[in-house]
């Protein structure tokens, strides 16, 4: 569906050039669900508005659902679905009639584009709303406008830029069913984010980007699973003795903490051996490898912080 | 394109259809000009005056238009109507289209209003008239979404407008005549498109040379339209 080769953009600033891609190679195959993640200003938009058309790459060459990026950009833009980042509905507009002329903009007769227009309404909870001017929807049902104008033409691939920003929680977990029900029905999905826990929710397989650069590609098990073991904590008086006994342990006071592969099933085992030498346990805590931590573990760098402050 | 052309029109004059009040809002200013301005210039002004102000509505009515692109770029819109194979040429003459017929419904009912002042025209002159007013809309509306798209900004859009309408329109002779003017200032005047589009647009209505303004009309269409479709193109390869 996708196939990229050395994509790069270079941008002219007034400070010099500025490389925001350099040089990706992308993969995704039929059906996929591939979550493109990374911190603000990694490159993920850059990336996905030139495989959309939407920007010309400096270097490099894609196929995107059958057509060349370079040579057939209007073959691709008949066979894509994009929903970006910001809003794509006019807000003076009707939501049916922003529906079926998005259908129409993609060629469809006007009796085909209210036929899809009527199904798109029920699938995503817009039903009653079509005489309804954009600016009365919630913020929530916008994405949902936006994903449904993305799907008019049913493109077999769809791309969303950071699809569930400024979304409250309910409105998030929502928005991810659809998602998850479009990969159902065999359409392949291509999405940005930073949030973690969208990218595990949503996706078969990741691509972390950093700094223009793809650093890391598996699905989210996979990654996880590169990271060292799940993450032990123990609180115990003799926290310094636990630390003698494994390799790159951390005590910060009664608190002692390190690294072990499958950890829940080390763990009855371990706190028996600790026993035997004579450990008292206040406390134990196992914790599976986050997203974040197979992303610190990349690049050296935390996306928590700023996953929590968007 | 045709098509295209057509339904991006129908979109944006949907909710002008919808809410046809700013039609009316519109007509405030070439009304103030008609009812405050006019009568200064005496009984037989009107003839002179009415053919003016049409060009002048015609700039000012279209050169604005470019506002109601900014927050389509701002938000997503243009961009997720760019992702569709719709042609780029459409996106910018379906706007045009609309900014033009609501030039034209404006024009008809200042010409009206201005019958009532005791200005006299003939059908055939009327639509002669609104036919060259609709060009000079169709040329500066394609000019205002092009300068839109480049400069962005709706401050900046906006010093670029204030500082070059304003010029054009005191340098197109659409309130004085420019001979009553120093010999600079009507020199000055004859460099300026509008001014020789006003005078065919007075010709149209009283009988004289209409060929330097038709020139110049037809010069400023292929320009605005040239460099509009050429922004939309770069901007939304």
């Amino acid at each position: 569906m996708i196939k990229a080769r050395g994509l790069a953009r270079r941008f002219a600033t007034k400070t010099g050039p500025v490389d925001a891609v350099r040089g990706v190679d992308i993969d995704v195959a039929e059906g996929e669900l591939v979550g493109f993640l990374g911190p603000n200003g990694a490159g993920k938009s850059t990336t996905l508005r030139m495989l959309t058309t939407l920007l010309a790459p400096t270097a490099g060459e894609a196929l995107v659902a059958g057509h060349d990026l370079l040579t057939d950009p209007a073959g691709v833009r008949r066979n894509i679905g994009y929903v970006g980042q910001k809003t794509g509905a006019s807000l003076d507009q009707r939501v049916a009639d922003e529906l079926e002329f998005q259908a129409r903009f993609h060629g469809l007769g006007k009796h085909d584009a209210r036929r899809r227009v009527a199904g798109l309404l029920d699938r995503f909870e817009l039903r009653g709303m079509e005489k309804r001017t954009v600016a009365t929807l919630s913020g929530g049902q916008q994405r949902r406008l936006d994903i449904a104008m993305g799907l008019l033409h049913e493109p077999r691939l769809l791309f969303l830029d950071e699809p569930s920003t400024a979304l409250d929680p309910q409105s998030r977990r929502n928005l991810w069913e659809h998602v998850r029900q479009l990969g159902d029905d065999g359409v392949t999905v291509f999405l940005t984010t930073h949030y973690l826990d969208e990218a595990d929710f949503l996706s078969d397989r990741l691509l972390v980007i950093d700094n223009g650069t793809i650093v890391g590609e598996g699905s989210p098990d996979e990654l996880k699973n590169r990271v060292n073991g799940d993450l032990v904590v123990l609180g115990t008086p003799q926290a310094a003795l636990v630390a003698t006994r494994f390799a790159d342990a951390a005590v910060d006071g009664e608190k002692v903490s390190f690294r072990i592969p499958n950890g829940d099933r080390a763990l009855p085992g371990l706190l028996r051996d600790l026993g035997d030498i004579g450990v008292e346990l206040h406390s134990v805590q196992v914790h599976r490898p986050t997203l974040d931590d197979v992303f610190l573990t990349m690049t050296g760098r935390s996306l928590r912080e700023e996953a929590n402050v968007a | 394109m045709l098509r295209d052309t057509w339904l991006v029109f129908c979109r944006v004059m949907l909710p002008v259809l919808r809410n046809p009040v700013v039609v009316v809002f519109g007509l405030a200013q070439p009304l103030l000009y008609l009812g405050l301005f006019g009568p200064l210039l005496g009984a037989g002004g009107w003839q002179w005056f009415v053919p003016g102000l049409l060009a002048q509505m015609a700039l000012f009515g279209t050169a604005y238009a470019g506002f109601s692109l900014l927050p389509e770029v701002r938000t997503g819109v243009m961009e997720r109507l760019r992702v569709t194979p719709v042609s780029r040429v459409a996106l910018l003459l379906g706007r045009v289209g609309k900014d033009v017929v609501l030039l034209v419904v404006q024009s008809l009912l200042i010409v009206l209003a201005a019958t009532l002042f005791g200005f006299r025209a003939s059908v055939g002159e009327v639509l002669l008239g609104l036919g060259l007013v609709a060009l000079l809309g169709v040329a500066i509306g394609a000019l205002s979404y092009a300068v839109a798209l480049k400069v962005k900004l709706e401050y900046v859009f906006a010093s670029v407008l204030s500082a070059t309408i304003v010029p054009v329109m005191l340098l197109s002779g659409v309130l004085l005549p420019m001979s009553n003017g120093p010999q600079w200032l009507y020199w000055l005047s004859r460099v300026n498109p509008l001014a020789h589009v006003v005078d065919a647009e007075r010709s149209l209505f009283n009988t004289g040379p209409v060929l330097f303004g038709l020139l110049s009309v037809a010069l400023l269409v292929l320009a605005g339209v040239f460099y509009g479709v050429r922004t939309f193109h770069r901007e939304s390869s």
